[in-house]
């Protein structure tokens, strides 16, 4: 699976709570609309200006905190194609996985904010077609590419009749 | 080669030996899910057409997070959980009745149990040796549907705590400090032990603020050997006869040892918006930092052992005119007993605002939001930006005593000269 798309950035310990504001808590089942508040209290601006495809990065420890759900999929509402860290916080990368978000470890440090990036999950190779560099992430788990290959893990189950990993 | 606790629990499981490391689908005991996490568990299942759920005794959905419903939207997630246990027969804590993770260890968990819940704070149900991790919603769904899920079995990182507290300082100044020392990512996956001296002597409450907050040194979960105190706790829960021993063994594999002296442990103080932020209340006090308000409360700290804390500091006192001071009892039967015990009055009459078992202002949903800069002192378990409901709040974490001894004060205080 390749993936493409530009690049936003964002810093260390972005919460669940950046992600998916517990003021919003109201917005859960509703999440198109929860979608539209995406890592607000990280960046407002950022729901307004992701476009399909593309691409999350932010520093260490990304998605810590809450065990909602809700985060990662409203990051994947929003047309986010993949979230790259150099490291997250394990409900989160669990849940982003069993949503069908791809997420891989990088030092997100290499990239700027807009380059364009191309992403090769199961190589886990990034390149930043901007920079012209390439750039080995730590690969996903081959159990967990073949939930995201699935679509996610409820996919997989209804694929497969149980947990085949 | 010995195992640990975790290595013990998920073999029981799976009926062979497993090891660190290893993925494993395996039978889980206990399932929760709560009001904000629920919904899209019952959406999940009604995708997969699945009406039916495994074991429904010991699957609970929990109202705990928006109790009462502050607003519409809130109470139709409220009237979806409710037609899915009528539905299904599973189990409905309904709002008032307390928070998740006070209501589970008082009824549901047992030793060597594995139980998942769609919280993070799961955890602290490792305070009676159970592996107990927090998930996703639709983790949880298949777990409710198909009676298990997967996990990769996690590193153990062991944490020997040595000799007894000071005057002063409470289980909630160790987990402030064992953070600050390893970092909000320092435990990330692993299964974090607690053990030692100082642990065994640790009672049960205490235990479980520990275990409470493993996720926020991102734990999967954080367990203790079970002792005579569990065994004490589950039979005055009426489920003495679900106690067994469990340990790791002493020539288990732990990733990392890592020693703290309690005798060393001075009340501590997260800063805003990290937990791992901490300094201690004396150098907090040298800062003087003004407080709008003070939380008592949420699966953190709003037990018996915490409000009589509270409440021998704030006896015959008054709340700092400046502050506003919120208590939550964290179980109905809290709620109760602390009423017998004139816990409440005490509250009352120092100027505090009692409210229903629940979760209280901790998720920024209801009842205590801050307001633009406003600063809170809450015995919580997060202060990341925006938990209180507002970004451009600040919040502070501590222990009952310095958050009732701050409360007096109108600013964060050391709490040893009130005491």
């Amino acid at each position: 699976m390749v993936l493409k798309g530009k690049v936003h950035k964002f810093g260390d310990n972005i919460s669940t709570d950046h992600i998916a504001p517990g003021r919003l808590f109201h917005l859960r089942t509703n999440l198109p609309e929860l979608a539209k508040h995406v890592l607000e209290d990280a960046d407002p601006e950022f729901a307004g200006k992701v476009r399909p495809g593309d691409i999350v990065a932010g520093g260490r420890n990304f998605g810590l905190g809450s065990s909602r759900e809700h985060a990662p999929r409203i990051i994947k509402l929003a047309g986010v194609s993949c979230v790259l860290a150099k490291s997250f916080a394990r409900i989160f990368y669990r849940n982003a996985i069993n949503v069908g978000l791809p997420a891989l470890e990088v030092n997100t440090d290499e990239f700027s904010a807009g380059d364009e990036l191309e992403i090769d999950l199961n190589k886990g190779v990034i390149t930043d077609v901007t920079k012209g560099k390439k750039l080995a992430a730590m690969p996903m788990p081959p159990v967990m590419l073949k939930i995201i290959e699935d679509g996610g893990i409820v996919e997989h189950i209804k694929k497969h009749g149980d947990f085949a990993l | 080669m010995g195992r640990t606790i975790t290595e013990k629990i998920f073999s029981e499981h799976l009926g062979r030996n497993v090891a660190a490391g290893e993925l494993v689908v395996l039978p889980v005991d206990v399932a929760m899910v709560q009001d904000g996490t629920g919904p899209l568990t019952v959406q999940e299942l009604e995708k997969m057409n699945i009406s039916r759920v495994v074991n429904p005794k010991t699957r609970i959905l929990f109202i705990d997070h928006a109790s009462p419903s502050p607003r519409k939207e809130l109470s139709n997630a409220h009237i979806m959980l409710r037609k899915f246990a009528k539905k299904t027969g599973v189990v409905l804590s309904e709002s008032g009745d307390g928070v998740c993770h006070q209501r589970l260890v008082e009824d549901f968990v047992n030793p060597g149990q594995i139980v998942v819940g769609a919280d993070s704070h799961t955890c602290t149900g490792g305070a009676l040796g159970a592996f107990a991790t927090g998930m996703g919603s639709t983790d949880v769904a298949l777990a409710f549907a198909l009676g298990k899920t997967w996990f990769r079995t996690p590193q153990t990182m062991r944490f020997v705590l040595k000799g007894r507290l000071p005057e002063g300082s409470s289980a909630k100044d160790v987990i402030l400090h064992v953070i600050g020392k390893i970092s909000a990512e320092g435990a990330s996956y692993k299964a974090m032990e607690f053990t030692g001296d100082g642990a065994e002597a640790l009672d049960i409450e205490s235990r479980f603020t520990i275990a409470n907050m493993a996720i926020e040194a991102g734990g999967k979960t954080g367990l203790f050997a079970t002792d005579g105190e569990t065994e004490r706790y589950l039979k005055s829960r009426g489920r003495g006869k679900e106690f067994r021993k469990i340990e790791s063994d002493a020539d288990a594999h732990f990733e990392t040892t890592l020693e703290f002296d309690l005798r060393s442990i001075e009340p501590t103080v997260s800063f805003p918006h990290t937990v791992d932020n901490i300094k201690t209340a004396r150098e907090a006090e040298a800062e003087g930092i003004g407080l709008d308000q003070v939380v008592i409360g949420t699966c953190t700290n709003g037990r018996m052992s915490d409000l009589r804390t509270a409440a021998k500091i704030l006896k015959s006192q008054k709340v700092h005119p400046d502050v506003r001071l919120i208590v939550i009892p964290a179980s109905r039967e809290i709620y109760l007993d602390a009423m017998k015990e004139g816990l409440l009055k005490i509250f009352v009459e120092s100027g505090a605002s009692i409210l229903a078992p629940g979760c209280g202002p901790c998720v920024g949903v209801h009842q205590g939001i801050l307001g633009d800069g406003e600063k809170a002192l809450s015995t919580q378990n997060r202060n990341f930006q925006g938990r209180m409901g507002n970004p451009e709040g600040f919040i502070f974490l501590s222990s009952p005593a310095t958050a009732a001894a701050s409360a007096i004060a109108g600013k964060i205080v050391d709490p040893r000269k009130y005491m």
